[in-house]
């Protein structure tokens, strides 16, 4: 983080500054929706695309007063974000500002030579498949459209169109996931040698389609999938990737950084700026989260107005408490001793955990031990003051 | 009114063999509440009593039949009130006994009527139900007059529901039980058979007159407490409050004392006049002693306060609750209570939830026990926690207990029976198909699940009823669970050492399920002494974080995570290892639960 992004992340609440360096950009678009899915997604509607992106264009106008002259990190997700119209994409792409990193989200199927050379020529450095699975029997769970030689393809692809920062991410405890399943979905990924690997454990939210349908069975299977996130771990640090955040991997080569340097930026506590339906935005002591409908977002945004959102003012204690949440995902130590934090953190606590093996001093610096990541919720919780 | 005139006289029946229907059809049938005032159960005014269809309080109506002032004093049906029977029989002359027609005599009537014949009252023996289908008036009349001792055709047979022939229930009341025999003209006694709290008026107590007459706004004296106050108002019930210039030799009624601290009068005590009065008392009651003990702990320890009070008032109209304070670790501070039983137990438990709107914690009932010391002397112990680890000898309370069961089933009570140390009495036929066993149990066995295995064993059929019979020697044990090595006092539990491997092993299998998984491993043990019986892990969580956290997702973990911590927080720490209260909750009403 430079260090006016951190000063900025310091201030204290509601005010929103400028200077921000770290912009989100939400394209909704799917060609369908995964029952697992709780993004603000909305299906089909090609003939919406192009009054969207009007409309998405326009809020970047309103916002751009807040954004920094150049940018560290520019993030495209959704939604499936390469499922949107090409005219409508390519409008998006050449509008953002430039950045250092420019990430876009892209589901398997979408990916073509064409749009592969469209990310290229919009100066896209990094793209982020959702491979999610390579067991047809899993996808298919997941409602995922594409099939294990998609996912293969799509990196070809975009090898082929020279991109060599690739993100793969993979969802682990599937129902009917079994641990060699596990274990083929990370070979299969790891012999595409992707820069970037993301592994998330599927997480059954209430009221989901697919909680309704799955709930009870990853009730049952909940033990058997306990071991899980210890297999990936291990299999991905035996492979040589750095497990630098709780669900992220990279590859550690010839001196770049491969973390996903948007959220690299998030997790250490910086402001960022996000536009479109559903974007959330941390500014300050502001939170800004946009309403998810994409009819009214538009409706408001060819009106001249903001569109509609929900604000939530964060005071410092609050931000502080963030901080750690988020700096405790990392592998790199965090200072608890930093100002606004030290209140947030029970000394007794820390103490205790630093016995118990959960938590390694650095300098001032705390780091979570492998097994402490494991448990980095409980552990988080334990430490706030 | 003349003493020839009066009627003193208690119903008693087994539950729901009518005794409170019959008691609604008499204040109807003497036109002491008018149909419009009328509604089921008049007499029992508690909330609990009526959902329950059971009188826990005793009570006291005047009704007018004929010529004659009639005071019924209604009484409890269950075994643990047994005290409340004896307290209101001692006020009466005699006693209408209801037995139901389909049903026939049931263990608490036995025990019911023995109270009766203990206290010289005259039995009216009532069959009741007779217009239901599986009536059997005969066969019922034939049991009660066997028991009794009398002919059959001495019995009223009624119901209580349709009201045929309630009135010869009251005619035979007149005829048959005797006036009250007190002198006049003596000096005032009048014995304290139950009393409740106004919180305006005070402790009102509820009387029979015994000797010589009681005026309103004479300086009366408690003679055993000691405790002088006037009496505000003095009236009878009818069965709302009626005010009367006096009470007189052989009536029943109520005073309004005033007195606001509810420990200064206590039932069974005898008032008389400051002067003029009587020289010595009535013969008061027999001290009840509880005989079942649990912890009573607020969930709130804010609470506590409002738990000494609540227990303090509801000591005062029911002598046999005990309590003193109690701090356990685990669960903070509270109080040990004393029961007759464990309905009584229930029954004190739902009167400070509902009535003093308390959230209680009760741990598992257990019994006295007497232990014999190094130096010789016996003590009384009422906590497992308080029972030396090594005790020279200890004693357990042991109760004679009546089963009355139709005949297919004795099997499987003296299975039962056998299975939870009792000794065998004696067996009688009380009609062709229904049998009394008798049996000396120990209580401990009582309160842990006899009543559900008796009723699930007997499909229902047993009827049931005990009375204490003194101390016998015991091979107990005491069984310590330790959590995360640490031993929780409020989990110790006594058991026969036969029972004692049994009871550890499921008390440590439930707190498995119970306890979250932690951290670390933590192990739960039940132990003897040093010994440890039974143990059980909870493993450590391997992962507890959540996969996922961009920059939308933030204010939601971080709302997650302030959850987890406020949930941390209603923790208990035993041993270094978070206990959820309600973990506590469900292992000590590990026996309660399966008795719903």
């Amino acid at each position: 983080m430079t260090p006016a992004a951190e000063a900025a992340s310091r201030l204290p609440a509601s005010r929103v500054v400028g200077g921000v360096r770290h912009l989100y950009v939400h394209l909704p678009f799917c060609a369908h929706r995964c029952g697992y899915c709780d993004f603000v997604t909305a299906v089909g509607r090609r003939e919406e695309h192009r009054g969207y992106v009007d409309a998405l264009l326009a809020e970047l106008d309103r916002e751009r007063r807040v954004l920094a002259g150049p940018l560290e990190t520019v993030f495209v997700g959704g939604g499936t974000p390469t499922f949107t119209e090409p005219e409508a994409l390519t409008r998006t792409l050449d509008a953002l500002p430039p950045a250092a990193e420019v990430t876009v989200e892209a589901n398997p199927e979408t990916v073509t030579p064409a749009l592969a050379f469209l990310l290229r020529d919009q100066r896209v450095s990094r793209v982020s498949l959702g491979a999610q699975s390579f067991r047809p029997h899993l996808l298919g769970v997941l409602e995922r459209v594409a099939g294990p030689d998609d996912v293969r393809r799509s990196v070809h692809t975009l090898r082929d169109a020279g991109f060599d920062n690739i993100s793969l991410d993979l969802i682990y405890g599937v129902p009917g996931q079994s641990a060699a399943d596990l274990e083929a979905d990370l070979a299969d990924a790891l012999a595409l040698e992707p820069e970037h690997l993301s592994c998330y454990e599927l997480e059954a939210k209430p009221g989901t389609r697919f909680t309704h349908a799955h709930g009870e069975e990853l009730a049952r299977q909940a033990e058997a999938m306990e071991g899980y996130a210890e297999r990936v771990v291990e299999t991905l640090t035996g492979a040589g990737y750095r497990w630098y955040e709780t669900a992220n991997f990279c590859r550690s080569d010839g001196g770049r950084d491969l973390r996903a340097q948007h959220n690299l930026a998030i997790w250490r506590g910086a402001d960022y700026l996000g536009i479109g339906v559903g974007a959330v935005s941390t500014l300050g002591g502001e939170r800004r989260r946009n309403r998810p409908s994409v009819a009214r977002y538009v409706a408001a945004l060819a009106d001249g107005d903001a569109p509609p959102r929900e604000v939530e003012h964060l005071d410092a204690a609050t931000r502080a408490v963030e901080r750690l949440m988020l700096g405790l995902r990392l592998d790199e130590p965090f200072t608890v001793g930093a100002a606004g934090v030290e209140d947030v953190v029970d000394a007794d606590a820390l103490e205790r955990l630093t016995l118990a093996g959960l938590v390694d001093r650095v300098g001032d610096g705390v780091r979570l031990t492998p097994r402490g990541r494991m448990l980095g919720g409980a552990v988080t919780a334990e430490l706030l003051a | 009114m003349d003493q020839s005139r009066i009627r003193n006289f208690s119903i008693i029946a087994h539950i729901d063999h009518g005794k409170s229907t019959l008691a609604d059809r008499i204040l109807q049938l003497t036109e002491t509440v008018s149909e419009r005032e009328m509604r089921d159960q008049m007499l029992d005014s508690m909330e609990l009593e009526r959902e329950r269809g059971i009188t826990i309080k005793a009570q006291a109506v005047r009704v007018q039949w004929k010529g004659h002032e009639l005071n019924l004093i209604d009484t409890p049906g269950h075994v643990d009130f047994t005290y409340e029977v004896s307290r209101s029989l001692q006020a009466c002359e005699g006693a209408v006994l209801v037995v139901d027609a389909a049903q026939g005599i049931e263990a608490q009537t036995l025990a019911n009527a023995y109270l009766a014949i203990e206290n010289d009252l005259e039995i009216v023996p009532v069959v009741n139900k007779i217009d239901l289908p599986s009536a059997d008036p005969d066969g019922a009349a034939a049991e009660v007059s066997e028991l009794l001792g009398g002919s059959p055709e001495g019995v009223v047979r009624i119901s209580a529901k349709t009201g045929v022939n309630v009135d010869q229930v009251l005619d035979a009341i007149v005829e048959r039980i005797p006036a009250p025999k007190g002198e006049p003209d003596a000096p005032p006694r009048a014995l304290v058979f139950d009393s409740s709290y106004d919180q305006y008026r005070g402790v009102i107590a509820f009387v029979r007159v015994v000797d010589g007459r009681l005026p309103t706004g004479s300086p009366l004296h408690a003679m055993a407490m000691g405790t002088d106050f006037d009496a505000e108002e003095l009236g009878f019930m009818a069965p709302q409050r009626v005010p009367v210039d006096a009470l007189e030799a052989g009536e029943v009624g109520y005073v309004v004392t005033g007195l606001k601290d509810v420990s200064r009068l206590r039932v069974g005590d005898t008032l008389t006049t400051r002067r003029g009065g009587a020289r010595a008392p009535l013969p008061g009651y027999k001290e009840v002693k509880p005989m079942v003990f649990a912890g009573l702990f607020p969930t709130d320890s804010d609470d506590y306060p409002e738990l000494r009070d609540a227990l303090e008032k509801l000591k005062l109209n029911d002598a046999a609750l005990f309590y003193e304070p109690e701090t356990s670790q685990a669960l903070g501070f509270g109080f040990r209570c004393g029961f007759l039983g464990l309905l009584h137990m229930e029954i004190v438990r739902e009167r400070l939830e509902r009535e003093f709107d308390l959230d209680l914690l009760v741990t598992a009932p257990n019994v006295a026990y007497s232990v014999k010391e190094k130096n010789g002397d016996w003590v009384e112990v009422h906590n497992p926690a308080d029972m030396p680890r090594d005790p020279e000898e200890v004693q357990e309370p042991y109760v004679r207990a009546q089963v009355i069961v139709p005949k297919d089933y004795v099997g499987a009570v003296m299975e039962l029976c056998t299975e939870r140390r009792g000794r065998f009495d004696h067996m009688e036929y009380l009609s062709e198909t229904r049998v009394l066993l008798t049996y000396e149990l120990p209580l401990g066995e009582i309160v842990y699940d006899f009543y559900d295995q008796l009723k699930s064993r007997t499909r229902g059929y047993a009827s049931f009823d005990y009375d204490i019979a003194g101390f016998r020697d015991g091979e107990l044990a005491r069984v310590d669970v330790l959590v995360g090595g640490e031993q929780v006092d409020a989990l110790s539990l006594i058991a026969h050492r036969d029972a004692a491997y049994e009871r550890g092993k499921l008390l440590v299998e439930r707190l498995r399920e119970e306890i979250p998984r932690q951290m670390f491993d933590v192990p739960i043990q039940a132990a003897i002494g040093s010994r440890v019986i039974a143990r059980e892990t909870v493993k450590a969580k391997r992962k507890d974080v959540l996969a996922k956290c961009y920059g939308g997702d933030i204010s939601r973990k971080r709302k997650l995570l302030e959850k987890q911590k406020k949930g941390k927080k209603r923790m208990k720490q035993v041993g270094g290892v978070e206990v959820p209260q309600e973990a506590f909750l469900a292992v000590l009403n590990l026996d309660g639960e399966k008795k719903k």
